[in-house]
């Protein structure tokens, strides 16, 4: 078995044992719930398709919250803890380490994710759902979870506690989302290129919809990435200190 | 047969700061060697650095004929690491845990079994396979940290204060299996207590300020310690010492004369010498015209770093 998924089954490991775990995933669903009553199937009566965006709306902003959350123990932990120096003095590289403790933080918000399928499986009582915008939809959660993942996975290898690892991905992702603002003030060619790269709003909007376009799902994919590789150079640089 | 460790003009910054200077050291296959110096000396930091998880300033640092900065990996599968803080996750089992260490430093998954409990028994934790690592004292936790750093069969072992926070049997535990995996591993264990591991180890580096400052078994030491001596002196020279130190400086005999400290009317002089001469400098200074107002034995770096080591022994951990 490889390095990089022998630290994500430990990692994943650590989250099922944990209590942290269990309480962002309960938490995750009863906040969930509660907006899913309100919002999506409370008020006047609608079509199930825009009872299914809401649903996709709620668990979006969730999904985000959840991922700086589960995140934040990733490598700020360890390196708390000293355990670090177990992966760091091991015949296995930066990349290795990242992508491990990454892919373990997403396999449990896809866990998490999977259990809020109740909710749209409600909507089938009183009307009709596609499954196809289902499909879009949970892979635009998936897709924009892995995003919020990997920016948590940054702000928790830049940080020294776990605490401060939040603060800062949550500021990449409230940064990243709010770029979207800035639409609005500016000119072009640069509220394009704000609109292009806000996390949510342009790139989100298609999968709750329904419809996959395969810009957003490189989108993310290169959010993934972009994250993931400083902060393999950022665990690089710590060597060096 | 070369040497399993060379060091050469090792150093290392944080910063501004120089943790280690010019380290030059060489270590033979099978030898148990210790590393000895007060906190903050650089033992942790140059034991980093040969453990492959800090990168140096400049300097070589050659394991088994491979060099950490060409193929940190290759280095890394032959060394067993116990950093001063033992890296274990209190939530996994000690079987689990062993395992996770051994697969990670690329154990095949058929010999992992057979590696971990090797490992437990020679660290003598055999019975404590299925208990989770945050129930265990510290002594156990400390036996599992040095059963992590041996489960790969690593031709080279860096312990880093195994022995520290153990209460006196725990220690003379953890002496003897570090005696015991002599021969098999080549073993170099840190320490801040000379008594610690004066025993166990068959060579001791001392290090101070980042320096190695002589290297010996502790019979050779003491030795050395005993030739060379030092001198201080308080004479009264108005505030001007280096008429004093011109004085000094001419007798044969004197290594080096320092100020060390300078009060009202009064300057301590620290004279280092090759023998007692305590008679010779006195009459130097005062058939040189100055007051002399005390003349004692000093002590010399070697000797108030041994001190320093000595020291700590009776207080509390």
């Amino acid at each position: 078995m490889s390095a990089t998924l022998l630290i994500a089954r430990r990692e994943l490991g650590t989250y099922l044992r944990s209590m942290t775990g269990y309480i962002i995933a309960a938490l995750l669903l009863l906040i969930d719930g509660i907006l899913f009553n309100v919002l999506a199937i409370g008020g006047d009566d609608k079509l199930s398709a825009s009872v299914l965006m809401q649903f996709f709306y709620c668990t979006s902003g969730l999904a985000m919250i959840a991922s700086v959350f589960i995140s934040m123990r990733l490598v700020a932990e360890e390196r708390q803890t000293g355990t670090l120096v177990l992966l760091t003095s091991s015949p296995v590289t930066d990349s290795q380490i990242i992508v491990g403790k990454f892919l373990s933080g997403f396999f449990f918000l896809v866990l998490v994710l999977a259990l809020t399928i109740f909710m749209p499986l409600l909507i089938l009582v009183n009307g009709k759902i596609s499954w196809g915008h289902l499909a879009a939809g949970y892979l635009g959660l998936v897709l924009l979870g892995a995003a919020a993942m990997a920016m948590g996975t940054l702000g928790s290898a830049l940080a020294r506690t776990q605490v401060l690892a939040a603060i800062i991905s949550g500021c990449l992702v409230t940064g990243m989302l709010v770029l979207w603002l800035l639409v609005r003030v500016t000119e072009r060619p640069f509220n394009d290129v704000f609109a292009n790269l806000a996390l949510w709003q342009k790139h989100f909007i298609p999968f709750q919809q329904g419809t996959i376009h395969l810009r957003d799902v490189v989108y993310y994919l290169m959010v993934v990435i972009v994250s993931l590789f400083t902060a393999v150079r950022v665990m690089e640089a710590r060597r060096w200190r | 047969m070369p040497p399993i460790i060379e060091v050469k003009g090792l150093t290392k910054y944080y910063g501004e700061h120089t943790a280690i200077q010019d380290l030059n050291f060489s270590i033979d296959k099978g030898e148990v060697i210790g590393f000895l110096g007060a906190n903050g000396a650089g033992k942790s930091t140059t034991l980093k650095i040969l453990g492959c998880v800090l990168l140096p300033t400049t300097g070589d640092v050659v394991v088994d004929g491979i060099d950490i900065a060409r193929d940190p990996h290759a280095v890394r599968r032959r060394i067993g690491f116990l950093p001063d803080q033992p890296p274990l996750y209190p939530e996994m089992t000690v079987g689990s845990y062993l395992g996770y260490a051994a697969r990670l430093r690329g154990v095949p998954s058929g010999q992992v079994a057979a590696r971990v409990a090797e490992a437990e028994e020679r660290t003598a934790t055999r019975d404590e396979h299925d208990k989770p690592i945050g129930s265990l004292s510290h002594g156990y936790r400390q036996r599992v940290g040095v059963a992590q750093a041996l489960v790969h069969r690593p031709k080279l072992l860096i312990l880093d204060e195994p022995t520290s926070g153990l209460d006196p049997r725990q220690i003379v535990e953890m002496r003897e299996m570090i005696r015991g995996l002599r021969g098999e591993h080549t073993v170099l264990l840190s320490s801040h207590i000379l008594s610690e591991i004066s025993q166990t180890c068959d060579r001791l580096l001392i290090i101070d300020q980042g320096q190695i400052v002589d290297q010996g078994s502790e019979e050779d030491l003491a030795r050395r310690l005993r030739q060379g001596a030092a001198v201080s002196i308080d004479v009264d020279v108005a505030g001007a010492p280096d008429s004093a130190l011109t004085v000094l400086s001419a007798l044969p005999g004197v290594v080096r004369a320092t100020v060390a400290r300078q009060a009202a009317g009064v300057t301590s002089l620290r004279v280092d010498t090759s023998a007692d001469i305590r008679a010779q400098i006195a009459r130097a200074l005062v058939m040189g015209g100055i007051d002399l107002m005390r003349i004692d034995r000093g002590t010399g770096r070697l000797e108030s770093i041994f001190l320093q080591l000595t020291e700590h022994k009776d207080l509390p951990q």
